[in-house]
This record gives C-alpha cells, structure tokens and sequence, in this order.
C-alpha cells in the first residue's frame, strides 16, 4: 500500500512547482521522438505479422459451409480494432518504451543527474517524466491506429497469397458490419496505456537506490508491473466502455 | 559564510550524523574530511538540501535554508553551484549545453549571452573548444573541469565538491584542487570541499573539518593538522607507512 501511495504523491509531483513552457515543449517533441518514432518499426513489423498470423489461423478454424469466407476479414479487422492493435501493441511497447525509460531515469539517479536537478531547483519529476507521459500519450494512439492498419494490411496479403480469402471477400469481409464507435474505443485504449507505461515506469526508474544490478532490477519490475497494469486496464475498460 | 548548527541526521536506527555544528568561511575552501562512512557526503547532502535533517539549521549569510520559505530556498539554490562525485553531466547533452543548462533553466538571457559565458566558464577552466564533444567523448579529469564550469556559470556565491578528485590521477587532482581554489580565491565563493584525499588537505585545506563516525572532532588549516593531537585524526593522517615515517 505505502508503494501505491509513494506512486500518487509522485504523480502529484509531476504537476507541482513547473517550468518555463518553451523547456516543457522541446523535451516532449524530444520525447515524442524518443518514445514514439523509434518505435515505429518494431510496430510495424510486429503488427503486420500478428494481422498475418491471425487471418490464416482464423481461415483455419472457420471451415464450414455456411459461414461466408468474408467472416475471415470481418474477424480480423474485428480483433485488430479491439484488441490486438492496441493492448498488443502496447505490451510490446511496453517492453521497449518501459525498460527504456526506467534504465534512462536510474542511471540518472544513480550518477547524481538527479540530484544535480534539484539542487539547481529544478523540479526534476516534473521536467523528466512530464514530458514522457505526455509524449507517451500522444504517440502510442498514433501507433496504434498504424497497427490497426498495418494487421489488417498484413491478413489481406497473408490471406490472399496463400488462397485462404480472395481479395473481394476480404474487402467485403473488413467493411460488413463495421461498427464507428469500436475506433474511439481502440484509441481511448493506447491513451490509457500509454499513461500507465510511462508513469509506472519512470516511477521504478525515479526511486532507483543503488547500482547497475538495480538499474536492471528496476527495467524488469517496470516492464512487468506495466503489462500487469494493461492487463487490469483493458479488463476495465472493456467492462466500462463496451 | 555557511553556518551549520547542530545537524543530526539518522536514518532509521543508523544515527549517521551526530550534532554537527560549523563554520565555512567565505573566499577559502572548507574541507570537510573523514574516512569512508563517517558521514561527509550525508552532511553536504543535507547542507545543499538533498537529505533534510532530522534536526539542526543550515544558514547562509544568515538565512535559514530549511526553514526559510520557497522563495528563500529557491533564492539560496541559484547561488549554489555542485560539483558532484561523478561529475553528474547530462549524457544526452553536449558539453556545451551542459554548461549552459542553468542558463536556459533559470534565466532569461539570450542565446547571445548565455554563449558568451559559458565560453568564458570553458575557458576559465581550460576546456575552451571542447564545447561540441559529448560527456562519453571526454577524459574523467575533463568531465569534472565541465562540472566545475556548470557550477559557476550563474556566478554562485557557495560552490560545493563533492570528492572532486575521485578516479582522478594525482597530477590531474592536483590540477583540479589548485582550480578550485583559484576559482574560490578570484569570485570571493564559501567553498565546501568533502574529500579524503591528504594531497588536497595539504595543498588547499585552508579550513579544515574532521569528522569521524558522525562527530565532527577537530577543525583547524591544513598548517596546523600534522600536530594535531586527536588519535582519530592522527590515524586517518598517517595511515600509510611513509607518513609514519615523515611524522613529527
């Protein structure tokens, strides 16, 4: 419990005693870059081979004569939308955004860039991690739109070069029955996640005491504890939001 | 001038610092040395305002920095520069923008400005040209004449070292030490120095403090510390043999 606490009063503090604006936008287009662009390509590759995967083991279940081979495309588009783009998406950038954010945030507590923060006054969770949630929760929606895409884009070539689907039947299946506000539920998903991802892992990173081996302690417990978190989240969501 | 009053700190049953109480003169550097684990660093930690004291007051020039209000603490934090162990730079920034950090943080200067003075504080500490190569470019000596250049570049009026020559080679530390002291000498700066380094106690203790298992046990200069009559101290001074041997 006394953890869970530590955790809220460091969310507060990321909100507390503030600098200039100009220094909070260039380290959140920094950020931005940082958490979001670079993790383009395993986003991309990741999803594209998840749409793949997930088109022909559905293709592979679904043999039966009364169920139209669209239903293959509809399925795919359907598990892309609500689930696989982002809740997947999003473990996985948990392993590459998390880790990387508690490294970088111990490795500064541990060679006193830190302290040398909040000696010159500087809030230093306010001006390291704000950024970061931020960034986080701008980008990981983006990401997640291009999954959706990329999964979907990667059943239809899966699908149709190996005969399991035609084109038209694919093209028919991902627009029959498609349902507007599944979207808005997709992105409220990676906003949220991305929230829980940045903040959780700078909070094992932050509070980081002392050397490398904690450093890789700290990476693990914020990869797992960021999953955890999604997990729960998506739970809740699901049950509130559908 | 720093005056520490009776500073205690524990944290939970480890009484670390036991009722310090001292003195850093303005324009002459403040040693403060002991042995490992006798509480140098927490004692500086808790006069930058890193660790805050179970009990006691840290004034500077006569304002309390604890229990001053924020804009006070704030005030006395802009007029402090750190030199830590390690040198603390940022890794992702170039030594250039290091040194300016304080400057885009904490001023309203323009880039003009802000330039022209982190190329005097390079050059001050003899590292004018360097300004484009990263903190994993540069030698250990150089990440601390950087650090050095960070902590002055707002012109502060108490400079802090922590261990400045850890890891460095006695010719490289002589040169840091003699750097301090000039800086301290030529911007009149309260200069507070933990180290357990006897070249730097001989070279530069011009105030002295020793403590030793939380205790501050003597104070004096460096001209006076060989004929101290303090067992603790005599043990942490002529620890090697040829010290032994060279004693009055």
């Amino acid at each position: 419990m006394s953890i869970i606490g530590k955790y809220f009063i460091f969310l507060g503090s990321l909100f507390s005693k503030g600098e200039k604006i100009a220094v909070y936008w260039r380290r959140f287009m920094e950020e931005c870059v940082g958490l979001g662009v670079s993790s383009i390509f395993l986003v991309a590759i990741v999803s594209t081979f998840i749409g793949a995967v997930s088109c022909i083991q559905t293709a592979y279940n679904l043999v039966s004569p009364i169920i139209p081979v669209s239903t293959v495309a509809l399925i795919v588009r359907d598990m892309e939308i609500l689930e696989l783009a982002p809740t997947i998406t999003c473990i996985v950038l948990s392993g590459k955004v998390g880790s990387n954010i508690a490294s970088e945030l111990g490795t500064m507590r541990i060679s006193e860039q830190i302290d040398a923060l909040e000696v010159m006054g500087i809030n230093s969770s306010s001006y390291l991690v704000l950024p970061k949630v931020l960034a986080a929760m701008f980008t990981f929606p983006m990401l997640v739109v291009m999954s959706a895409f990329l999964g979907i884009l990667g059943g239809y070539l899966a699908g149709t070069m190996t005969g399991v689907i035609t084109e038209r039947d694919y093209m028919y299946g991902i627009r029959d029955s498609f349902v507007p506000y599944n979207i808005f539920f997709m992105l409220v998903k990676p906003f949220v996640f991305g929230f829980l991802i940045s903040t959780i892992s700078s909070f094992q990173g932050f509070y980081i005491q002392g050397g490398a081996l904690e450093v890789g302690k700290a990476s693990t417990q914020a990869v797992t504890n960021s999953c955890i978190a999604i997990l729960i989240a998506d739970f809740v969501l699901a049950q509130l939001l559908l | 001038m720093i005056e520490i009053e009776n500073i205690k700190k524990a944290f939970k049953d480890k009484v670390v610092l036991k009722g310090i109480s001292t003195v850093f003169q303005k324009g002459k550097t403040n040693l403060i040395i002991g042995g490992s684990g006798t509480g140098k660093s927490v004692l500086l930690k808790t006069m930058i305002g890193l660790i805050r004291p179970d009990t006691g007051r840290v004034l500077y020039d006569g304002r309390d920095f604890y229990e001053g209000d924020a804009e006070v603490k704030q005030a006395i934090r802009r007029e402090m520069g750190v030199l830590f162990q390690g040198g603390a730079l940022f890794d992702s920034q170039t030594v250039e923008q290091n040194v300016r950090f304080p400057l885009d943080m904490l001023t309203n200067q323009s880039m003009e400005e802000k330039k022209e003075r982190v190329a005097f504080c390079l050059k001050r500490v003899g590292l004018e040209g360097t300004g484009q190569r990263m903190p994993s470019e540069i030698s250990g000596g150089m990440k601390k004449r950087v650090g050095i250049a960070r902590a002055i570049v707002m012109n502060p009026k108490y400079l802090f070292c922590d261990e400045p020559n850890s890891g460095l080679d006695p010719l490289t530390s002589v040169k840091i030490d003699a750097l301090i002291k000039e800086i301290t000498e030529e911007f009149d700066i309260t200069t507070v120095i933990i180290t357990h380094d006897m070249n730097s106690v001989m070279e530069i203790g011009q105030h002295i403090s020793f403590l030793y298992q939380g205790d501050k046990l003597w104070t004096g200069e460096n001209t006076e510390i060989v004929n101290t009559d303090v067992p603790e101290l005599q043990e942490f001074l002529f620890s090697n043999k040829l010290l032994r041997d060279l004693k009055p």
